[in-house]
């Protein structure tokens, strides 16, 4: 009876989620419809869509999604080796009465809010970035550009992927390790030989968190980045790139009709991005396994 | 138990009177203070009281505020609300009949006056009247300069990226006697569709001669550059680098430079009396029917016509409303704000300019109607 009682709770738990999941979808879809069939002209009566000249709202989405991806990539080529050296540094090398002290630094950055994160590189980074993008033949003063926003985001998913797989790696079994070192292994060659392949699935699902963390944020880009429209690949020009989240954070407060249902349509694609991401991840995960 | 309920009346009794002899002392306050203060109109009329709604642009929700402070210290029974949600929001929120009034910052469309005569105006008709002058500031950052002369053509080449340096020939041209520095210059626009914009590049394309080839456009017609999101953003930015330039609500501009428009050796420096002026200078739309106010601002005013990059923000309202408690109190209130009373309290708050006094008098006219 008990048990039953317990199952079937479980069971609509973990239905309510599907459950939440497909009503998200069915929502987004429903609001952004009348953006999605809206011939050109009356699109072009909202005036941030007239001045990007494109006929429809999927040509208008898509800089946003380049920007977007460009950000969070770029993003997690900064954070996630160094995040991978933090947390080996932590479990492997550092000395152990500082090791906790380490780690709860790390993950104290990851109970800072991302508008804090937006003010303080306004603040101090960027004053401190331009000279160095300047060596680039950046011109961009300040430099509200994609490249500091990466900057930011990487700082910002730094904790997530850190404490991760320092867990993953406090986890690998002692055997393992001993066995390596035993059959010679230098300390480099047992992290690369035993501990990275089998904190491997955990090192992925961690960069995954922090992947989604960066394509979502929303108040830092808002913060930092002068908007553009543009596929470049110049992450040091202003005015060239935007993503998803900072747009309609930029134009939803003064949008109304149409407006706001053309935002929940670059919403849905943010949604069927994030989807696609972990699914793609799941695959890998999958695939990882079966080897 | 007979006791108990004695007590009770006793009690009650006692709370009675005493309500009674509050509401007396409240009601000999209000009306002492009534007689005491001719000037208390609006409070005259008295009773209004209930709940009101209104929705619009977000340049004058900081006047509003003052207003509703003000206002409310004499209606303390009127409790306003109103929805920053932007301008066309505003203007379809009244044409749906959810609000009374709604601030914009522009003038009513056609198809929204038809929209409001069938909906929430019901059987009425919507119209607007001007309620807050903002004068706009360029405002520029180069160390050790306050302030310089730019015309609108010159300005029209910056912002559109023609000229590209504070030294260049056409500047320095204007400025004689000021050393301006080899910088580039980083103009910005904001990111967000806004008045300011609007009204800014408004001001460009009339008073360019040709120079800035945009309408006038709420949100910014070139792609790319520097860019920031509202008032604060833009003033974040220029404040941030040097060589930056930028158009933001006089109130805003603090400490940074700020450039006198003007042409053929006359400039103005922004101000609220200047932009006042400006307004009195402008003609009114001619044609309108159902008390509606527009003012044109003339761009290319000549020299002491005053500031003529500012910005005018509406409240539409209906000519009329099936409750007659809505109807007194959307009177009182426009005729409150536009009063020289209402105006020198936004003034005060928020820097904006006092409509002058030809246009109250229209406005005035318009509010009256209101059945």
């Amino acid at each position: 009876m008990h048990k039953s009682f317990f199952e079937r709770l479980t069971k609509f738990s973990g239905a309510l989620i599907l459950v939440v999941l497909v009503a998200i979808f069915v929502f987004l879809f429903g609001q952004a419809l009348p953006a999605l069939t809206a011939s050109e002209h009356s699109l072009n009566e909202i005036p941030w869509f007239a001045n990007a000249g494109v006929p429809s709202v999927i040509s208008y989405v898509l800089p946003l999604i380049f920007g977007t991806i460009l950000s969070s990539f770029l993003a997690l080529v900064i954070a996630v080796p160094l995040a991978l050296g933090i947390s080996l540094f932590i479990v492997f090398y550092a000395p152990k009465h500082i090791r906790q002290l380490l780690a709860n630094i790390v993950d104290l950055l990851a109970a800072i809010p991302s508008v804090i994160y937006g003010l303080w590189a306004v603040a101090v980074l960027m004053p401190m970035l331009f000279p160095i993008y300047s060596i680039f033949g950046s011109t961009a003063n300040p430099p509200r550009v994609l490249m500091t926003v990466s900057i930011v985001f990487a700082i910002m998913i730094l904790p997530i992927v850190s404490s991760l797989t320092r867990e993953m790696f406090e986890k690998v079994p002692v055997p393992l390790k001993e066995a390596a070192l035993g059959l010679g292994a230098t300390k480099w060659e047992m992290i690369s030989t035993a501990v990275l392949p089998f904190a491997k699935n955990g090192i992925l699902s961690s960069v995954m968190l922090g992947l989604g963390r960066a394509l979502g944020e929303t108040m830092a880009v808002l913060i930092i980045l002068s908007p553009g429209r543009g596929f470049s690949l110049d992450v040091l020009s202003s005015g060239e790139h935007q993503t998803i989240a900072g747009n309609i954070a930029a134009q939803f407060p003064e949008a109304n009709g149409l407006g706001v249902s053309a935002l929940i349509e670059t919403g849905l694609v943010l949604f069927l991005i994030t989807f696609l991401v972990n699914l793609l991840s799941r695959k890998i995960l999958e695939r990882g396994v079966v080897k | 138990m007979e006791k108990l309920s004695q007590m009770q009346v006793k009690f009650l009794s006692t709370l009675k009177s005493g309500a009674l002899l509050a509401l007396v002392v409240v009601l000999g306050v209000s009306l002492t203070s009534c007689g005491e203060d001719p000037s208390n109109k609006s409070a005259g009329e008295a009773g209004i009281s209930g709940n009101f709604a209104a929705s619009g642009a977000s340049s004058q929700k900081s006047a509003v505020d003052a207003w509703v402070a003000s206002f409310g210290s004499e209606n303390p029974d009127a409790k306003i609300s109103y929805d920053p949600k932007g301008s066309g929001g505003g203007r379809k929120d009244l044409g749906a009949g959810a609000v009374l009034f709604a601030g914009t910052d522009s003038p009513l469309k056609d198809q929204e006056i038809s929209d409001a005569a069938t909906g929430g105006c019901q059987g009425g008709s919507a119209f607007e009247v001007p309620v807050y002058v903002s004068p706009i500031a360029v405002v520029f950052n180069l160390s050790g300069i306050n302030s310089i002369n730019l015309d609108a053509k010159t300005t029209a080449k910056i912002f559109s990226g023609a000229i590209t340096t504070w030294n260049d020939a056409a500047i320095t041209a204007l400025n004689p006697g000021v050393t301006l520095p080899a910088t580039q210059i980083t103009p910005v626009h904001r990111s967000d569709e806004s008045g300011t914009t609007e009204n800014f590049t408004d001001y460009l394309s009339k008073a360019s001669q040709g120079e800035w080839r945009f309408p006038k456009s709420g949100s910014w017609p070139i792609d790319g550059g520097q860019s920031g999101k509202g008032s604060s953003g833009m003033s974040q930015i220029v404040n941030a680098a040097e060589g930056t330039i930028g158009y933001v609500d006089e109130s805003q501009a603090g400490k940074l430079g700020k450039v006198s428009i003007g042409a053929d050796g006359v400039f103005v420096a922004p101000s609220a009396a200047e932009a006042s002026k400006a307004v009195a200078a402008s003609p009114i739309r001619e044609g309108l029917k159902d008390g509606r106010v527009v003012v044109d601002i003339k761009r290319d005013l000549t020299a002491d016509q005053g500031y003529p990059l500012a910005l005018i923000s509406y409240d539409a309202a209906c000519t009329y409303y099936k409750d007659v408690n809505n109807s007194k109190f959307v009177k009182a209130w426009l005729k409150y704000i536009t009063s020289e009373q209402g105006q020198e309290v936004a003034h005060k708050e928020t820097g904006s300019a006092p409509l002058p006094e030809s246009l109250r008098t229209k406005i005035s006219t318009s509010i009256d109607a209101i059945k």
